[in-house]
């Protein structure tokens, strides 16, 4: 069956080449795959938000003692810190618990009183960094013990903000693939319908073949190698096209989520660039046309052996 | 072996049944039989042809083809039983896109024979139907009866078990009518089991052999 054609370059029997409105489909899916990098760009750019910010703060919490050296209103015998941090530490879904550096305090005031903060004789708070385990501690109850304890120390969540923020990363995400789906679907939709287009024009050729003893098989597979190419190709110009356009995306995405990754160490600075777009971006780019070229071939052999049902 | 019992054919016509065409057909044509398959016009001649090309299937009765089943048969045995059979079609059908050599070559391309043997099949075979001088010619730069020397060399140059022919000295001169006839009977002679549909009792007069006859779709002679 193979031996149809048994020169390097495969034979055109059925006139698969001069129907000229089939070459549109190329096109159409170079701009199927345009949509499809633009989708799979925001899907990773949410997906990398969400993480980002969901790594960075939803697992940590402040806890500010005021009076931190006075002693704790339930156990008078230790200061107030030690209370707190000893009800931090015994507390479930808290994994770790660790009073500010004096040093640390200065750094993370500067902003509003200057260098000069650790010298103010300014009664500071003590500032005990939490920072979480699995889902965290009920915050309402550990809120009484403290006040309890050390009136006015209370846990302050960046969390709720945190997952409020990366639920609507996820939610970005979610629509983002939802989109890739419906691009895949619809390019599937269009192969078919081209499919079935390229297969009533040659009816009569494809009858005679398969009164030769062509199997469908055979039949099959030419359609399915030609739509393998053009949708290779044509996704191949579709993402080659998005480049430029995800190239400027990262750039103004920059301030937000900035070094998308660090350069490894000894590479050639020219090569910068290359650190624009995150890595699986890198990788799902190129994966676009094999999608595109294995939802040609599948899609055209379904086609093309259904219809052939219809001869004996 | 070709074996018909009770084998009757309707075309579908949309969604409803036509007709039936052929109806109540046994016969039983050896291998390496002969048969002429005479009748008037639109007695069912080209339906059966197409039966025994496997084209249509019986709507009706059992049909065996080299001793294979064509009810219990799969799509894919059904191909290659079909590559066993030579055709030479009424109307030609050759792929206009294709030169003539091509056309000739296909069959051969089909059942995977290395290029260099199509090249020398095709070539000799497209000569001794007077075409070696037209090997890139399309079917359409060619005159009716050379389009059907294509056709007849296309059904042969696989060297089948069965040849059915329709009509195929139609569109040729009385010189190319006997070579054609030369040829049949030289295969038929080495075991190919031939049928051949035809109008022109002439031939018929001057080839005396079996014939099988057909009246609105009923066989009335056979053996
Ligand atoms: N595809 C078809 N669909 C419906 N009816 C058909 C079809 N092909 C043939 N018929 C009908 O079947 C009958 C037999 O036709 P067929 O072509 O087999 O006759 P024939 O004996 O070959 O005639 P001729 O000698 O003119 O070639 C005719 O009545 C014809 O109208
Ligand atoms: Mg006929």
């Amino acid at each position: 069956m193979a031996g149809w054609s048994s020169m390097a370059r495969p034979r055109d029997d059925l006139g698969l080449g001069r129907a000229l409105g089939e070459r549109m489909l190329p096109l159409v899916v170079a701009a199927m795959a345009f949509l499809a990098a633009l989708a799979l760009a925001g899907s990773v750019g949410a997906a990398a938000l969400s993480k980002r910010w969901q790594e960075g703060a939803a697992s940590v919490l402040t806890v500010q003692v005021p009076k931190a050296t006075a002693p704790a209103v339930d156990t008078p015998a230790v200061p107030r810190l030690e209370r707190v941090l000893a009800i931090l530490r015994g507390t479930p879904g808290i994994a770790s618990a660790r009073p500010l550096e004096e040093a640390e305090l200065t750094e993370l005031l500067r902003p509003w009183l200057g260098s000069g903060a650790g010298r103010l004789a300014l009664p500071l708070p003590a500032v005990i960094e939490v920072h979480l385990s699995g889902a965290g501690p009920d915050l309402a109850g550990l809120g009484t013990r403290l006040e309890a304890a050390a009136p006015g120390s209370t846990p302050e969540s960046h969390g709720v903000w945190v997952r409020r923020l990366s639920a609507l990363a996820r939610s970005l995400e979610a629509c983002a693939w939802v989109a890739l789906g419906l691009v895949a679907a619809i390019a599937a939709a269009v192969i078919a319908a081209a499919t079935l287009a390229g297969l009533a024009v040659r009816r009569d050729a494809i009858e005679i073949v398969h009164g030769l003893g062509a199997t469908d098989g055979t039949i099959a597979a030419r359609f399915a190698a030609r739509a393998t190419r053009q949708t290779a190709a044509g996704a191949g110009l579709g993402a080659l096209a998005a480049l430029p356009v995800l190239l400027f995306l990262a750039d103004l995405a920059a301030p937000f989520a900035p070094a998308g990754q660090a350069l490894p160490p000894g590479m050639d600075p020219g090569l910068a660039w290359l650190a624009a777009l995150p890595i699986a971006l890198w990788l799902g780019l190129p994966a676009l046309p094999a999608a595109a070229a294995l939802i040609g071939y599948a899609t055209t052999q379904m086609t093309v052996r259904r219809w052939l049902r219809q001869l004996p | 072996m070709i074996r018909l019992e009770g084998v009757g054919l309707h075309y579908v016509q949309g969604t409803s049944p036509g007709p039936e065409v052929l109806r109540d057909l046994t016969t039983v044509i050896p291998e390496g039989g002969f048969r002429w398959l005479l009748g008037p016009s639109g007695a069912g001649k080209s339906s059966l042809l197409r039966l025994l090309h496997l084209a249509v299937l019986p709507t009706r009765g059992r049909l065996s083809l080299l001793d294979v089943g064509v009810g219990d048969a799969t799509r894919h045995d059904l191909a290659l039983l079909r590559r066993r059979i030579g055709m030479v079609f009424q109307d030609f059908r050759l792929l206009p896109h294709l030169a003539a050599f091509d056309n000739v070559a296909l069959p051969l391309r089909l059942a995977g024979r290395p290029e260099g043997q199509i090249r020398a099949d095709v070539t000799e075979m497209l000569r001794w139907v007077g075409l070696g001088g037209k090997l890139e010619a399309r079917p359409a730069q060619l005159s009716g009866g050379e389009q059907q020397r294509v056709a007849i060399a296309r059904a042969v140059v696989g060297r089948p078990h069965v040849l059915l022919a329709d009509e195929p000295t139609g569109n040729l001169d009385e010189v190319q009518a006997e070579r054609l006839m030369m040829l049949l009977k030289e295969m038929n002679r080495l075991g190919t089991t031939v049928i051949i549909a035809t109008h022109n009792d002439a031939l018929v007069a001057r080839h005396p052999g079996q014939s099988l006859r057909l009246e609105h779709g009923r066989l009335v002679e056979h053996g």
